[in-house]
């Protein structure tokens, strides 16, 4: 019976749904070690323990919650200190961080300032004996490794969507605590948080993902795929890089090697070829559907439904079709 | 301005892996390799801020056996004045080992800025950068898609999910680079022959006892894939059939 530590992630004070899949995960790690609390840490400007009641629902025994009038934004020295500090008095089996752009920032500085290896971007865990053992994609996720984590704790981060948030409600124990370094002394010092249009779906949480690619032939021509989007109610729009580099879409909503990973229910690459770097990032989607004019495009090759034709007329045609199903 | 840019020799991913008879890597037998993508636009970041502010020294360091002198060459090629190689017989998948041996190369060079790619393209770690900065005590940014030093500061821009963040830091820092900064160029035919005057340091190192280790390594179950339902509008009601029916998406 092990304690695990859960790193709950909040953007503009609420949290993410990567937080409660970190915290679903440490309660799936701690009742594989037969049953321990999982601590969860929740950190931001005052009002963000707002949030702790919503992790206990998710299955976090303790919250611990720091709260800082210089951290609504996040501070990576400071979140870090105040991380490692809680983990090495806590004496965790494991500390479960997400695979999002700030868990990724975050995990290895804490793993270093304990001295302690990690597992980055796991898609599996079990823990065996003394090690947890990991799935891990690598080589554009062309290969997957199973890796062996032995040191104590256990440090990792998840890639987001590899576990279902799942309820295990308690009420839990609120711990208040001061940050670990005092924000006025970090070096690094966060300016500005730019958000884009926050009414939309966001890549990593929506289940279906329509995307385009340069057989769009012109940024107008999106509108089709937000149409889409609309039609299916819970669809996002992302973009190959193609599209992102000539500024048709937001750099943001890349997929691909140097964009997002994805994994939704229902990807829909339209006028996409389907180079491996954009394949690299939606390749684990659970159905894809390819639309291209080239009926040799390598997307075909990995799409489960093709359709051989110009996008641009096979989209109003199918978003039709989807209004109607929803109907 | 004196830099220092970590730079790993990688598989070129434009391939079909095949799994090694070990069972735990893959099989090395006709892939090509070179500079991993993002460490390429670490050293021509260093290249250009070498460039703008008309003077500076970059180092680029490779741990690795002596083949990892290929990639240590093409980036002095590009422009980088002097590698260091830090000799090991293997590569080892626990970053920590890695930058274990990166810091105390790093730690008493002097530099003011030291670059390392945002993940090395074969093991997707994303920890080599952050961990050899605490190792060192530096500030670091990682991942940085923007980056403006000057005046001994720096401000970076990272990509969120659907956001962005500006962070300032003071120098000598840690960062690590994301693409959308810098192209790497090709080496000049002028480069490649200077290249091979430059100095390439091989110094030997041990790593320590690893805590991350590869048990197996599998490809992925192949998608079945290939299914064309037709061609333009006409197949779009049997693609709703599919998705309602078969796939259970819609
Ligand atoms: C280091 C590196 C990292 C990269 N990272 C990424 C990444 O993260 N994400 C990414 O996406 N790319 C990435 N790329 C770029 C990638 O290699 C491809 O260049 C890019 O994905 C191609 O985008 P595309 O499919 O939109 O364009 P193209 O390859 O030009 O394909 C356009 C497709 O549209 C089809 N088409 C044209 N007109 C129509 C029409 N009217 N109707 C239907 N189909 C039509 C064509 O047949 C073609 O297949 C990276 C490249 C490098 C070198
Ligand atoms: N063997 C190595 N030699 C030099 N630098 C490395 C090595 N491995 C990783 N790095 C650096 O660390 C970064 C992140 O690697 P990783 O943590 O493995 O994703 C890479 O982009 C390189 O800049």
């Amino acid at each position: 019976m092990a304690n695990t530590f859960a790193f709950a992630e909040t953007r503009g004070g609420t949290l993410r749904k990567v937080a409660l899949e970190a915290v679903t995960a440490a309660r799936q790690i701690a009742d594989a070690t037969g049953g321990g609390e999982v601590h969860a840490l929740l950190v931001g400007a005052p009002g963000v323990a707002t949030q702790a009641e919503r992790l206990g629902q998710y299955g976090a025994d303790v919250v611990i919650v720091v709260e800082n009038a210089a951290l609504a934004l996040y501070s990576p020295e400071v979140v870090a200190a105040t991380a490692a500090e809680r983990i090495r008095t806590g004496g965790y089996r494991a500390a479960v961080f997400s695979a999002s752009a700030q868990g990724k920032d975050l995990a290895p500085r804490v793993a270093a300032k304990l001295g302690v290896s990690m597992a980055g971007d796991v898609t599996a865990f079990a823990v065996d004996g003394d090690s947890v053992v990991v799935k891990h994609p690598v080589n554009t996720g062309k290969v997957i490794a199973t890796l062996a984590l032995t040191g104590a704790p256990a440090v990792l981060t998840l890639r987001p969507g590899a576990v279902q948030a799942a309820e295990a409600a308690r009420t839990p124990r609120v711990e208040n605590a001061a940050p670990a370094l005092d924000p006025a002394a970090a070096r690094v010092v966060p300016k500005e948080l730019i958000t884009g249009n926050t009414a939309k779906l966001d890549l990593g949480e929506a289940p279906v993902i329509v995307s385009g690619g340069r057989g769009l032939r012109a940024p107008e021509n999106f509108k089709l795929l937000e149409d889409l989007a609309a039609a299916f109610g819970n669809a996002a729009v992302g973009a190959t890089r193609a599209v992102t580099d000539d500024g048709w879409r937001p750099h943001s909503d890349q997929i691909g090697q140097t964009g997002r990973l994805v994994s939704p229910d229902l990807y829909i690459a339209c006028g996409i070829s389907g180079a491996i770097q954009h394949l690299a990032g939606m390749r684990t989607s659970r159905t894809i559907v390819a639309v291209n004019k080239d009926r040799e495009a390598p997307i075909f090759k990995l799409a489960d439904y093709g359709i051989v034709g110009d996008v641009l007329e096979v989209l109003p045609a199918l978003t039709e079709a989807v209004k109607r199903v929803k109907r | 301005m004196k830099m220092a840019v970590c730079i790993k020799r990688v598989a070129d991913m434009e391939t079909r892996f095949r799994i090694a008879a070990d069972g735990r890597s893959v099989d090395q037998a006709g892939l090509k390799f070179d500079i991993s993508d993002f460490d390429g636009y670490a050293v021509e970041v260093a290249l250009q801020i070498k460039e703008k502010e008309g003077q500076g020294d970059i180092t680029v360091l490779s741990l690795g056996p002596d083949i990892v002198q290929e990639q240590l060459r093409k980036a002095l090629s590009m422009g980088a004045d002097r590698a260091v190689q830090l000799k090991t017989d293997q590569v080892p998948f626990d970053g920590l080992l890695i930058a274990r041996v990166l810091a105390d190369a790093l730690r008493d060079g002097g530099y003011d800025l030291i670059l390392f790619g945002r993940m090395a393209i074969d093991s997707s770690n994303q920890t080599v950068g952050p961990m050899t900065a605490e190792l060192l005590d530096l500030p670091c940014i990682t991942a940085a898609s923007g980056l403006d030093i000057a005046n001994g500061r720096g401000t970076a821009r990272r990509e969120l999910e659907g956001a962005a963040e500006l962070l300032e830091f003071p120098l000598p820092a840690v960062v690590t680079i994301d693409e959308g900064i810098a192209r790497p160029r090709l080496p000049s035919l002028k480069g490649i022959m200077g290249a091979k005057k430059k100095p390439l340091e091989v110094k030997p190192v041990s790593l320590g006892e690893p805590h991350l280790t590869v048990k197996s390594m599998e490809l992925p179950p192949e998608r079945t894939g290939g299914r064309i339902l037709g061609e333009g509008p006409a197949a779009v009601p049997e693609l709703v059939r599919l998705l309602q029916t078969e796939a259970k998406v819609l």
